[in-house]
């Protein structure tokens, strides 16, 4: 049930408008990074380990570099020294220094003339390697004995006695934890874990990039920010950030895993070694689960004191997560504040570790950190609710964060809409529906933090009376749609005259990626500011071709008209006049805001899942799913039905099939799709969805983002659904079917 | 005087203290008070931070007001996916 | 090694390349024909960005060799829009069926094929048929929706024709 029976007054927003790039979608006219071309280019390949942990004794080029048509090889040799933290940590991943970290890590490009001639000189290449003892779980990374796989990792925040592969520590909360638990009826603690998992954009990176001898260039690359990009190739490559100019391809996808770089400098370098010809480097799938940003495995307690009523009397959680073999990676920052972020409880301690581990360098996946702390957490919630008998939705409905409530973390929540959607999923027919044999129905709650962050947005006003919106945010679930809708509304023009584009690095102030989901919230709210800076200026013009004051004029349908005691002395002034009078009336128009954006809402979600579970092959059915979810305000309301269902979908693959898998050796075993097993079209259900809109006062038309909070609660609900399909509780994703028939054999004995 | 109140962790980089005041009228002027008084917690600081002023997250914003009775939470620098 | 002479026929018109003898169709229709619609995913046919049809087969043009192709007809997401865009395609921007819009085009040509076969497949068909095309954005919801209101559509047109 969509949100077409909420009046909100608006003209436009609330609309299901084309969004503008849908024509080059569906006729694959639409540029992604791979399909981009420049005349000379040259094509790169990439060098990777294929051990978990080596030191790198040799690297000899000189077999690839005698093929006729490769032109250029580059090693961490041609890189500069000196670089030093998350700098450091870059230059490290994009080709390793003196050893070889994991599975994949790149250790030498080279271009040729071809795709496949560069393939044939890659295998050319012959690295010598030393190799060296490898840890690749999170547990036993810390264990004792365990290899310490780097020296120093560890920050100021960790404590003394910790195992060598500890990177950072952290530890917050409030209250007495130890007089809660006594004041409980029941308590409880239990084990979660999580396997990594691949954000899974179905394009591959690929960028082109070509620089110069003296040191300027420019590249063309699918990403989710360029302006990292840019900053980061310039500081792993030792150039000033101006030099580069980065421009974004239309993106295939991104979920936090294209915020950074991987290969991209190396294009630069074997550019700039190949006497300036554009390179173009495009990763292959393996290459792509091997060697970019998985997010992080983890290991994580939970205890919980609850009264026989309900109430949670106190929670601890002590989180232990992997990023890969650097420092910093993993979301132990994010985790714990959201692990009880969804509840108003008056005792807590979470406590967290991160440990270095032969993996690759993690990236963000959609809500970093939630996932996993909603699994653990809201796995157990709905087990004492089993136990004692109480409804999942009741239970968090009594206990909930709510307005003006202190949040887990510290700050006070604002406006929220947790209860709403609790509220709307109790309503819901869904919630009704009697459950078969075999069937089991699960409950759980979300949170993202949302983001506002730095941004960059400039409008032009036409000489047509259309305007174009400069915005520094990649497009990828509709975007341009949704601040093409506020920017009409609030010039009070039609959508369809207005254009927004996603410009270069050369041609804005800079912009945070699209992460955070944020792009629709800061985006949309300096292009709102940067429209009512353009009306401000059409309203002066208007009120000088009138010769009254600029005061006297209101801005209202697309036009000026004269308010106060002018009020209908002149017809309104159209943006169509005022457009097409401009070079003469003082100048081109346009308006333009830069802000690290603030007033950030939270988005809340509730989904309510039902699984049928095959008990002779352990496999689950999702039957029937539902997201109900805060969205401030739904700007274009099919876009934000399609983040919900996108969420869900990839919450569901994580519960139910995708993991990392590593072998004793320390190798990646599943880097193919056929083995890294996403949701296909028949593992899933309709996704029935259900959006709530609680404005958020910190945006001019309410927004909160919604990208990331659908992906946290799917992971627990559908563990708790199969929990009640079978009796069985797994604790440790993937339930993929042998995992399930085992618990259900455990279950039975 | 702005309250500050420090995650556990950090705490022993404040003589244990879990609430440090600071005089400061911004959120600038606050991490930079709370590094001179306790050199310790720099690398926290340089590492970025988010803070609550009030209830209400800063996270990147060293102008924001700071009033002399606020309640302030230091928090992590949260990324997003 | 030396290359081999293609000629095949690629959305209606006659085309004529030299193929490396390790080139797969995907590449030769990217890299050699600019037809850059359909995509790599995968490299291994498990994604289905790269489908086209083949004599009207529906393929995954990563597991074809571009020599392959020669004497045969290739048909793209290129040739799918004729005067107008083809219903599927109109229905796809419609019920917001596409956000990242990677995998739209391998979606198109095998929902095509499908209604080729099938003009008025369950749901159950069309999520099966589709199985080999992944989609990690919108969770297939809408998609089904836009591939069974374009059946709808089909199927009218077909019977008002008729």
């Amino acid at each position: 049930m969509a949100r077409d029976d909420v009046k909100t007054g608006y003209k436009l927003i609330g609309t299901r408008p084309n969004r503008p790039d849908g024509l080059d979608k569906v006729t694959g006219r639409a540029r992604y990074g791979a399909d981009f071309s420049l005349p000379g280019m040259l094509h790169a390949a990439v060098v990777r380990s294929p051990h978990a942990h080596a030191r790198i004794v040799k690297i000899d080029a000189s077999k690839a570099l005698a093929l006729d048509g490769v032109k250029a090889v580059v090693t961490r040799a041609d890189l500069p020294t000196g670089l030093t933290g998350e700098d450091l940590n870059l230059q490290d991943n994009t080709l390793a220094g003196d050893t070889a970290l994991y599975d994949g890590h790149a250790v030498a490009a080279v271009a040729a003339s071809s795709a496949l001639l560069a393939q044939d000189a890659a295998r050319l290449i012959e690295v010598t390697y030393e190799v060296l003892p490898h840890v690749t779980d999170v547990d036993a990374a810390m264990a004792p004995g365990a290899p310490v796989i780097r020296e120093g990792v560890a920050d100021y925040s960790v404590p003394e006695g910790m195992h060598g592969n500890v990177a950072r520590y952290m530890e917050f909360g409030h209250g007495d934890v130890e007089a809660g638990f006594a004041a409980a009826d029941i308590v409880r603690a239990q084990t979660y874990r999580t396997e990594a998992t691949h954000q899974g954009y179905i394009e591959p990176h690929a960028c082109v990039g070509q620089m110069g001898e003296d040191g300027r260039g420019e590249m063309w690359v699918c990403t989710q920010g360029h302006w990292y990009i840019r900053r980061m190739c310039a500081a792993v490559l030792g150039i000033e950030a101006a030099n580069l100019r980065v421009t974004p391809s239309e993106i295939g996808g991104g979920f936090g895993g294209k915020t950074t770089i991987f290969m991209e400098p190396l294009s630069l370098a074997l550019s700039k070694k190949a006497g300036g010809r554009p390179v173009k480097l495009v990763m292959s799938r393996s290459e792509v689960l091997r060697a970019t940003g998985p997010t992080a495995s983890a290991s994580m307690d939970v205890k919980l004191g609850m009264k026989t009523d309900g109430t949670i009397t106190a929670g601890q959680v002590y989180f232990r997560m992997q990023g890969g073999a650097f420092r910093g990676m993993s979301p132990i920052g994010e985790a714990l504040p959201c692990a009880f972020a969804c509840y108003d409880i008056p005792a807590l301690k979470h406590e967290a570790v991160e440990v270095i581990a032969n993996r690759p360098k993690a990236a963000a996946y959609r809500a970093p950190g939630s996932p996993m702390a909603a699994f653990a957490v809201e796995s157990l919630v709905d087990e004492m609710c089993r136990e004692l008998k109480l409804d999942p939705i009741a239970v968090r409905l009594k206990n909930g964060a709510t307005n003006g409530s202190k949040s887990s973390y510290g700050p006070v929540y604002n406006v929220i809409g947790l209860k709403e959607t609790l509220e709307a999923a109790k309503a819901h027919p869904n919630y009704a529906i009697p459950l078969g044999p075999n069937q089991g129905r699960g409950v759980a709650s979300g949170f993202w933090f949302n983001h506002g962050g730095e941004t960059s947005v400039t409008l032009a006003v036409g000489e047509d009376g259309t305007a174009t919106v400069m915005i520094g945010t990649p497009d990828i679930g509709g975007s341009r749609a949704s601040i093409g809708l506020m920017v009409a509304e609030t010039l009070g023009i039609p959508y369809e005259n207005v254009r927004v584009n996603v410009v270069e690095t050369g041609a804005l102030g800079v912009n945070e990626p699209t992460h955070g989901s944020r792009a629709t919230f800061a985006s949309g709210k300096a292009a709102v500011e940067a429209a009512r800076q353009a009306i401000a200026e059409m309203c002066r013009r208007a009120a000088a071709d009138w010769g009254i004051d600029a005061d006297a004029v209101e801005w209202k349908d697309g036009a000026a008209h004269p308010a106060g005691p002018n009020a209908g002395k002149h017809p309104p002034m159209t943006i169509g006049e005022i457009g097409s009078k401009m070079g003469s009336t003082g100048g081109p128009i346009s308006g333009h805001h830069e802000v690290t954006a603030e007033g950030v809402g939270a988005s809340f979600g509730t989904h309510v899942v039902d699984v049928e579970v095959d008990p002779e092959t352990g496999r689950t059915t999702v039957l029937r799913y539902l997201v109900v979810q805060d969205a401030g305000t739904a700007i274009h309301p099919a876009y934000v039905e399609g983040q919900y269902q996108g969420g869900a979908a990839q919450g569901i693959g994580w519960a139910l099939n995708e993991e990392y898998v590593y072998g004793a050796d320390g190798r990646l075993q599943n880097p193919v799709f056929l083995d890294y097993r996403i949701p296909v079209a028949s593992d899933l259900p309709m996704i029935d969805t259900v959006i709530i809109e609680v404005p958020n006062p910190g945006h001019p038309y309410g927004v909160r983002g919604v990208g990331e909070t659908g992906i946290t609660p799917p992971l627990p609900a559908v563990a708790s659904a199969i929990a009640g399909a079978t009796g069985a509780r797994i604790r440790s994703l993937p339930c993929s079917p042998p995992k399930v028939l085992a618990a259900i054999k455990a279950a039975r004995t | 005087m702005a309250r500050v109140h420090l995650w556990a962790s950090l705490r022993r980089f404040a003589e244990g203290q879990e609430v440090v005041e600071v005089d400061a009228a911004t959120v600038g002027q606050m991490l930079d008070a709370l590094e001179r008084a306790h050199p310790g917690l720099g690398p926290a600081i340089k590492a970025g931070l988010s803070v609550a002023v009030d209830g209400e997250v800063i996270a990147n914003n060293r102008s924001a007001p700071v009033k002399p009775d606020s309640e302030v939470f230091l928090l992590q620098r949260l990324k997003g996916g | 090694m030396s290359k081999i002479h293609v000629s095949t026929t690629v959305n209606g018109d006659p085309v004529e390349f030299l193929a490396d003898p390790r080139e797969t169709l995907l590449d030769a229709l990217r890299n050699q024909l600019d037809l850059t619609g359909t995509k790599e995913g995968c490299g291994t046919g498990d994604c289905g960005a790269c489908s086209v049809t083949v004599d009207g087969t529906l393929v995954c043009s990563c597991l074809m060799l571009a020599a392959e192709a020669n004497g045969k007809r290739v048909e793209t997401i290129e040739g799918m829009a004729r005067e107008e865009l083809h219903p599927l395609q109109r229905k796809f921007i419609e019920h917001a069926a596409l956000q990242c819009g990677y995998c739209t085009p391998g979606i198109l040509v095998a929902a095509k094929a499908l209604l080729e076969r099938n003009p008025d497949p369950t749901d159950t068909e069309v999520r099966y048929w589709l199985a080999g095309n992944l989609c990690r954005c919108t969770g297939y919801d809408k998609i089904i929706r836009a591939v069974q209101d374009a059946a709808a559509e089909m199927r009218q047109d077909h019977r008002g024709a008729a």
